[in-house]
């Protein structure tokens, strides 16, 4: 149905015509940066979770703290003893480590999602495999392809090769969506770059609307993150793991489990 | 096959050696424009040094928002300290007359001052906000003498790099680089929301850095030392937050 037009793999056949070395799925730089970004993002993901702790509650614009009311207080117990938590216990203080861990792996997923971002447009690698076909995105095509999803239904073996509408549409959103979204958001709540660019937190609506916004992204992501893994254990866990990995496919493939 | 390899091989050990004596002359460099915080070693060096050398690149005179009347938070949050003792209770009682602000280091001429003549020195008032490392914020209008005029008065000397200031309790004090304690914007504030500072947001003094974290501006000041490296003090990792773990720049 929907992903049918993207059968073909041009460089792929290209390459097996030419008699040269066996094709990858995944290009080398596709397949590093991957695994780095999963670590960054488990890195921030794990020290996020932490850092909320210590205040798991939430507010709309400037200003926010115990003595206003929050839009969503998480209930939660707090590594804090100033945080009415009803819990009447106090978590361990682990802020320095995650607020230190939360800023490297900040840089590390910037420097690494800007390279693959270059990469990707220089090489054409958006406009071939990420941007979806024309063709594809006619209300049938895309229904087709969400029937096809919410059957739980495996991908066939085209689909070894490209991604569908739907992959290609939530890889967009994550990539030049979610992911600029956090990365503002984050740098809005810090004091020294506001200072240097205050229209980054303005525009926002103020300091504690860029933590909201932080933390509410951060759910859209792990949903991102969810999706993504059940969908991989649906289409074959270790020939999607071999292509990301080793960049090979397997073509006759039955060492794949049964789902 | 074999001459590819080579290429790569060549290629690959030229970039390699060029990444390497890039990381080099940077570090050179960075070291020498003073972008090189004490706490820079360590694994999560490399992080803090790059948020540190890319704020004060790009915001090295940045001034911190400044907002309006309306906008002061009506029940501004004092966070827990320790218990203050017996000796701050006597001072409390005095009304502060026995406080007393040493200021000494690298100094042509340390001295020290009272609260009365820290409050006859020039004013400056502004609307900003305190933010917690754990994420609440409040807004409120701060009173005080730019930290750059007390500076200026006791004479520092021009290889000078850090302020190191100490709270009244004990074993609490912090340090700021050049560019934050000559910025116009951080004060020895003995007012706030014009009235005098209250006990449990920092007074008789306190100085306020508003480019920074709360845990930057350390309440009850008592000792300002200036001073051309922070090895000698404690640890040497420029404060008793970091000492604990927490970064030494908390502008972010």
């Amino acid at each position: 149905m929907g992903a049918t037009s993207q059968i073909v793999n041009r460089p792929a056949a290209a390459a097996i015509a030419k008699g040269a070395s066996e094709p990858k799925r995944h290009a080398a730089l596709v397949r590093i940066t991957h695994w780095l970004m999963t670590l960054a993002f488990f890195a921030l993901l794990i020290s996020g979770c932490e850092i909320v702790l210590s205040h798991p509650r939430f507010y709309w614009g400037e200003t926010g703290n115990v003595n206003m009311q929050p839009w969503l207080n998480l209930h939660l117990p707090s590594s804090r003893d100033t945080v009415p938590t009803g819990y009447g216990y106090v978590l361990p203080d682990a802020n320095g480590w995650s607020r230190y861990l939360h800023f490297q792996a900040a840089w590390v997923l910037v420097a690494v999602g800007l390279l693959y971002v270059l990469w990707g447009i220089f090489y054409g690698h958006f406009r071939r495999n990420v941007f979806p076909a024309p063709a594809d995105l006619s209300v049938k095509a895309i229904g087709g392809s969400m029937i096809e999803h919410l059957r739980f239904k495996r991908p066939g073996a085209h689909e070894a090769w490209s991604y569908n509408v739907l992959q290609r549409l939530s890889y967009l959103i994550v990539i030049f969506v979610l992911f600029p979204l956090m990365i503002w958001t984050g740098l809005a709540m810090s004091f020294g770059f506001d200072a240097a660019f205050p229209l980054a937190v303005r525009l926002l609506g103020g300091q504690q609307t860029a933590r909201s916004l932080h933390f509410l992204v951060t759910i859209l992501l792990v949903l991102f993150l969810l999706v993504h893994v059940v969908m991989i254990l649906v289409a074959g866990f270790t020939a999607r793991m071999r292509a990301m990995i080793t960049g090979r496919v397997v073509t006759c493939d039955r060492s794949e489990p049964k789902f | 096959m074999g001459d590819i390899s080579r290429r790569k091989l060549i290629t690959g050990g030229l970039a390699v050696a060029a990444g390497a004596s890039g990381v080099a002359v940077a570090a050179r460099l960075a070291r020498r424009y003073g972008l090189i915080p004490p706490d820079s070693r360590g694994i999560y060096g490399p992080g803090e040094t790059l948020t540190y050398a890319a704020q004060r690149l790009l915001g090295g005179h940045a001034m911190a928002r400044e907002f309006t009347r309306k906008q002061i938070s009506e029940k501004p949050f004092a966070n827990e300290v320790d218990p203050l003792g017996p000796e701050f209770a006597r001072l409390q009682l005095g009304g502060f007359a026995d406080w007393r602000l040493v200021v000494d280091g690298m100094a042509a001429r340390p001295t020290s001052f009272s609260v009365a003549e820290i409050k006859s020195f020039p004013v400056r008032s502004q609307i900003t906000m305190i933010g917690c490392e754990e994420g609440w914020t409040y807004i409120a209008e701060w009173t005080g003498v730019p930290l750059s005029y007390i500076l200026d008065r006791v004479g520092t000397l021009p290889q000078v790099r850090y302020v190191v200031y100490r709270s009244f309790q004990p074993d609490w004090w912090e340090s700021i680089d050049m560019s934050d304690a000559l910025h116009p914007q951080t004060l020895v504030a003995h007012g706030m929301n014009g009235a005098k500072l209250p006990v449990p947001f920092g007074g008789p003094l306190r100085l306020r850095v508003p480019r920074q974290l709360g845990y930057k501006s350390v309440k009850y000041i008592t000792r300002l030392t200036v001073t051309d490296n922070l090895e000698s003090f404690g640890k040497g990792v420029g404060g008793a937050n970091a000492e604990s773990g927490y970064a030494w720049y908390a502008g972010i």
